[in-house]
């Protein structure tokens, strides 16, 4: 029953080779799913770890330490890729949340409308793990999230970093967010896209995801392989397109609306990454 | 309490000085600002980034002080709304722009918003709208409808405060700089740090039977744990109700609950063994029970009775009748029917129920929020068995009550554990508790038929309404009552039938909520009326002008006004925006194929006062003898303004400034009781006794000076000094014996509004008077996704005197979107939607600009000819937006919320 907020990353490891220890970054997940009476636990806060708050842009990919908080990525110089990220970042509750969430913490968390999963897939990204017995391991994000709730972080790893490939030059991206209301609202539907066209205008790198239709979100492979040689406005959202979606019927909407609706979502996305409007 | 581990205590500067603290474990910022850094101006609202209310700037940024580990401050700067006020003269400069624009109403939500608006102040000096609502989009409001918020921020000019105060007047609160500096104390504000905690033990099931083990040895085996409460511990009565026929809901469930989150125990013990207490532990044996949570299963053969006598659960009905609607129905050119359905609504006010209550002298004394501190006292009373010399009920700052506060909630348990323990003890209900445990608004199931004759006359009104009033009557009957009165809309139809049926499930009790039904009944009405006006033909604001009720015409009461019905000119005034705004929308269509735009109008009317039964208030008033006026302002103000409109009402009277009255709150052991703050009344009702003890105190000083009616006063240190056409008289008051209260004049009147029974068809004078509302929304749908975005509203209201026309917006913008957030995406569902990510209430992005047309058709009863408010607000704009959408889409939506969900399905099954 303590609390740690360790500086280095060796030290916050050994921290978390310990048993029953909770990892806390914001912390906007954490409060909210406090019980009346739970017990007092040990935290690792690893806000404070200076590995982890670092971005560093490589030649073949960019690194975010997992202490970056969302507004940290919002005033990032990226590339006009990440901008379906940064547009997801500020959909992300509200200003006070985005001060004090971070990327990773999103990702841990794992919910299946989580904003910042889709633009992520739709990036490739990786995740960094690290635990002081075995060291360091990636993995693709896809494989990361297992299911509501259900990562594959191990019980004495911490997530230390999201790294991202260089996305192909000259594409752009969008993010397509669908609630009932504005501002601090949990998503019905979202899309996320990074296209790139060629010279004349056709479609020649397309990444689609989607989040709140299924347990995990999932990127939309037959879509994105149809895309492939058209131009924007002659792609067609079919069913057929949404095969890796299992929406659920609950308080927000339905499942039969969330699949019309993103079929709407998804050819909104895909033009409005190529600029159309 | 504080473990001296110095390896645990963190150092972080709070409003430029240094402070340090030894948190818990996970303990939160927001919880170590108020109760070990006296920070108390750090509001909590929900406690999971819902709302905003907590925000602080932690080095500059603003964060929610409730999902921040305190541990994580080390170090940084923290500043909160009272530091900023006092060191950053940009955010005192920012509270006068909030009290020029009346941008507080409660004030719960104040510090959150003016934090947040420091911060994007700091970046920008001049933001646009859309910087604001991108900054405070993050911070709920219940009040204001946010637009006079978004005019405050950017600075937009206001108002300048008329320093004589007088009715009539623009004035800022009296009481709103104490909510811009932080120190207004709400309820949860009272309480000493250290305060024994009370845990209420609540059903997990919507019914079931339960056993209690051996709670007195788990209280004396628990460290910290003091006490227990059972229904074996109430003294008096374990009955409590708002009405004196219909009091059924006990304090404690006894044997079996009604409705999950009743409440059967409660648990008091120092603040850290309630904390560690896990309610699981509590020796309680649940068995779940067959469950009617809605009104179709409660009706049925299946269904347990929950109140025994109450046949089919079937708690009251209503009744109104004249002409004949069948027949009037048969012989009309065309007629209209529809069904009608909403769900349970939330109040959603931003301070969840708390309160304080310690013995003195032998006596209970309760600090809570309220809107009728005298009917908690009455409450009291039955529950405690004593009578109300034993007792004394302190309101504190209300943030945000919209009828929910009219029903005690939780002062029996702060009363019984102060009595019990002899030590002061506090309570705070989380969000979810609150959510579940207090009165929503009745979900309605509504049947409606109308018929016009070939003119457009109405010929034919034939309505029945079947709301869900939960487990508990509490202002069910009244709903019931109001409904047939109001359900025609003000508007004259000489053939009508309404029925209501208030039914019993086990669901939350409904109670009180702005409108008490009749938002529910609009809805139904005002878009048939629109259909009856396009199968004739006919212009529906055209329609609506044609069959508007006017003076000397009766209602469906057979109550006949012969003035101040300004129905007519509120819809005739919205002619110039109908005309302009449908132009604009069909341009718009013209040249988009996916975002619709539509214009609707809706019209309601709501009687002010208790329905045909007693509802006096009294207002005492007196001079000190230093010269200060004070007034005794016992209409509870819960952020609509009252403090402010009764004193300008008293002052006009009295004949001084209202800025220079004294105002005295309303605890029952010094102010007369003004009656509930309900029913949209206080204006009306106790404005009218503040007239009275106004003039009756003028008079008094008038006459012991000897000088003219028209006589000019003046209040001074120790001395009166009048002025007439006689000259100047002065009257030293230390030459006069001061009464009990202090006072060398004093004046204490009565007003009790004019009403008569209703006869067994509802016929008679239900109110002395009616207020009058119509509004035009332009929305515009998204027609593939089905979202709503609303792009302007136009309200006009007839008041009859606009007390103070900076509240009357203030009231209009937030009545406005309180309707907005039923018409489009609130409901309660018990057990899904607890809380305020679940449950969705508009925010700062979702209400556009709103014009008020403020229309005054004086009444003859009110004073200086005012008209109730409050409540008339959020009849119209459900049913407005619901016309809006139809003219978009001509999807027309019967059941709201009109969720995008909804509405997208609404509109594939037109086919198009």
């Amino acid at each position: 029953m303590s609390y740690h907020r360790p500086t280095d990353l060796a030290h916050a490891l050994e921290i978390a080779s310990q048993p029953a220890r909770t990892i806390l970054a914001g912390g906007t997940d954490y409060f909210p799913a406090k019980r009346q009476g739970q017990q007092a636990e040990t935290v690792l806060d690893v806000t404070a770890i200076s590995e982890l708050k670092s971005l560093t842009k490589g030649p073949e990919a960019i690194r975010f330490g997992a202490a970056l908080r969302w507004s940290d990525i919002i005033r990032a110089d990226l590339p006009a890729a990440f901008d379906t990220l940064k547009k997801a970042g500020r959909q992300v509750g509200s200003v006070q949340i985005q001060n004090a969430a971070t990327m990773a913490g999103n990702l841990c968390n794992a919910s299946p409308a989580a904003d910042g999963v889709p633009p992520l897939l739709a990036l490739d990204a990786q995740v960094e793990l690290a635990s002081a017995a075995r060291g360091i391991r990636t993995l693709p994000l896809s494989d990361f999230l297992k299911g509501v709730r259900q990562t594959a972080l191990g019980p004495d790893e911490l997530l230390t970093a999201i790294i991202v490939p260089t996305p192909p030059a000259g594409a752009g991206s969008s993010f397509e967010k669908l609630g009932s209301r504005d501002y601090l609202v949990i998503s019905i539907a979202m899309v996320a896209a990074i296209i790139r066209q060629n010279a004349d205008g056709r479609i020649d790198d397309a990444r689609i995801a989607v989040g709140s239709c299924s347990a995990v979100a999932q990127r939309l492979r037959v879509l994105e392989a149809d895309c492939l040689g058209k131009h924007p406005d002659q792609v067609a959202v079919k069913p057929d397109h949404l095969s890796e979606l299992t929406p659920i019927d609950d308080v927000r909407g339905s499942a039969a609306y969330r699949l019309d609706a993103v079929t709407e979502l998804c050819g909104r996305a895909i033009r409005k990454a190529c600029g159309d409007e | 309490m504080n473990k001296l581990d110095l390896k645990s205590g963190t150092r972080f500067k709070l409003n430029g000085a240094s402070v340090d603290v030894f948190p818990e474990v996970g303990e939160r910022l927001s919880e170590t600002l108020r109760e070990r850094l006296d920070c108390r101006d750090v509001k909590i609202g929900c406690d999971a980034g819902d709302c905003g209310a907590c925000t602080v700037l932690m080095d500059g940024a603003p964060v929610c002080a409730c999902l921040t580990p305190t541990h994580q401050a080390a170090d940084a700067h923290v500043e909160t709304l009272a530091g900023l006020h006092k060191n950053d003269p940009m955010t005192a400069r920012l509270a006068q722009q909030f009290e020029d624009h009346g941008a507080a109403q409660c004030g719960i939500c104040t510090p959150g918003m003016m934090v947040s608006a420091t911060a994007l102040l700091r970046e920008k000096t001049t933001p646009t709208e859309a910087e604001v609502q991108d900054a405070l989009g993050g911070v709920l409001c219940r009040c204001t409808g946010y637009r006079k918020i978004i005019d405050a921020v950017m600075a937009r000019p206001g108002l300048t405060d008329d320093p004589k105060g007088q009715v009539g007047s623009f004035i800022r609160r009296l009481d709103g700089a104490q909510k811009t500096s932080g120190q207004e104390l709400f309820s949860d504000d009272i309480a000493p740090p250290g305060t024994l905690e009370i845990l209420v033990i609540r059903s997990p099931f919507p019914r079931a039977a339960f056993v209690f083990g051996d709670i007195d040895t788990f209280i004396s085996d628990a460290d910290g744990l003091e006490a227990s409460l059972t229904a074996a511990d109430i003294p008096g009565r374990n009955a409590f109700g708002v009405i004196p026929q219909f009091v059924d809901q006990p304090v404690f469930a006894e044997g079996e609950t009604r409705f999950r989150g009743e409440a059967v125990a409660a648990v008091i013990g120092t603040p850290e063994a309630i904390k560690a207490l896990d309610p699981a532990d509590i020796p309680v044996t649940w068995t779940e029970l067959p469950a009617a949570t809605d009104i179709h299963t409660a009706q049925s053969d299946e269904a347990a009775i929950l109140h025994e006598g109450r046949d089919r659960n079937v708690m009251c009905g209503g009744f109104v009748q004249c002409g004949n609607a069948e027949d009037a129905l048969d012989k009309a050119a065309v007629t209209v029917e529809g069904h009608f359905t909403s769900g349970f609504v939330e109040h959603a006010y931003i301070e969840p129920e708390a309160g304080f209550a310690r013995m003195v002298d032998g006596r209970v004394e309760v600090y809570a929020g309220t809107q009728a501190p005298v009917m908690d006292l009455e409450a009291l009373e039955i529950i405690l068995g004593c009578t109300r010399e034993k007792i004394r009920v302190v309101p504190t700052g209300v943030g945000g009550g919209f009828g929910s506060k009219l029903d005690i909630s939780l002062q029996p348990f702060l009363a019984l554990a102060a009595m019990k323990t002899g030590k002061p003890v506090r309570l705070t209900y989380t969000r979810t508790e609150s959510m579940q445990s207090t009165t929503k608004r009745h979900p309605s199931d509504i049947h409606l038929k109308i018929g016009a004759d070939a003119s457009g006359k109405i010929s034919g009104f034939s309505f029945f309404g079947a709301f869900d009033t939960g487990a508990y009557a509490s202002w069910g009957p009244t709903v019931a009552n109001r409904v047939p009165v109001h359900a025609s809309g003000p508007y004259r139809i000489t053939d009508y039938l309404a029925r209501s049926q208030g039914i019993h499930t086990n669901n939350p009790p409904a109670g009180a909520f702005r409108g008490f039904g009749v938002p529910q009944s609009a809805i139904a009405q005002e878009s048939l009326f629109d259909a009856l006006a396009e199968k004739l033909g006919m212009d529906p604001l055209a329609f609506r002008i044609e069959n508007a009720l006017q003076d000397n015409v009766p209602t469906v009461c057979g109550q006949v006004f012969s003035q101040g019905v300004g129905i007519r000119e509120c819809l005739k005034s919205l002619q110039p925006a109908w005309a302009a705004e449908r132009k604009a929308a069909e341009a718009f269509n013209s040249k988009n194929d996916v975002l619709k735009r539509g214009v609707g109008i809706a019209a309601g009317w709501y009687g002010c006062g208790n329905t045909s039964l007693p509802n006096p208030s009294t207002i005492k008033s007196g001079i000190r003898p230093d010269g200060r006026v004070v007034l005794h302002q016992g209409a509870m103000d819960i952020g609509q303004g009252a403090n402010t409109v009764i004193a300008q009402i008293f002052a006009t009277a009295l004949g001084v400034a209202a800025q220079s009255v004294l105002l005295v709150g309303a605890d029952t052991d010094v102010t007369p009781d003004a009656g509930k703050t309900s029913a949209s009344r206080q204006t009306y009702v106790s404005g009218a006794a503040a007239k009275l003890s106004g003039a009756a105190l003028r008079a008094r000083i008038l006459e012991r000076m000897n000088i003219a009616d028209d006589a000019e006063l003046r209040f001074e240190d120790g001395v009166i000094t009048a002025s007439d056409a006689g000259g100047t008289h002065r009257l030293d008051l230390a030459g006069l014996d001061p009464d009990q209260d202090g006072f060398v004049f004093r004046a204490e009147e009565t007003y009790d509004p004019p009403t008569k029974p209703l006869d067994e068809n509802g016929q008679g004078s239900p109110y002395a008077q009616f207020g009058y509302a119509a509004h035009l929304a332009v929305v515009e749908v998204d027609t593939r996704l089905g979202t709503v975005k609303a792009q302007k509203f136009v309200a006009a209201h007839d008041v009859g005197k606009a007390i103070n026309p900076m509240l009357v917006e203030g009231q209009v913008q937030g009545g406005i979107a309180q309707g907005l957030g039923m018409a489009l995406m609130e409901e309660y569902i018990p057990g899904r939607t607890e809380n305020l990510h679940d449950y969705l209430i508009p925010t700062i992005g979702d209400i556009p600009p709103i014009e008020t047309i403020i229309i005054e058709d004086p009444d003859e009863h009110g004073p200086y000819g005012a008209k109730g408010l409050g409540e008339h607000v959020l009849i119209p704009t459900a049913p407005a937006l619901l016309n809006a959408i139809y003219a978009a889409t001509e999807a027309r939506i019967t059941s709201v919320p009109a969720t995008p969900s909804r509405v997208r399905a609404a509109i594939k099954a037109l086919g198009t």
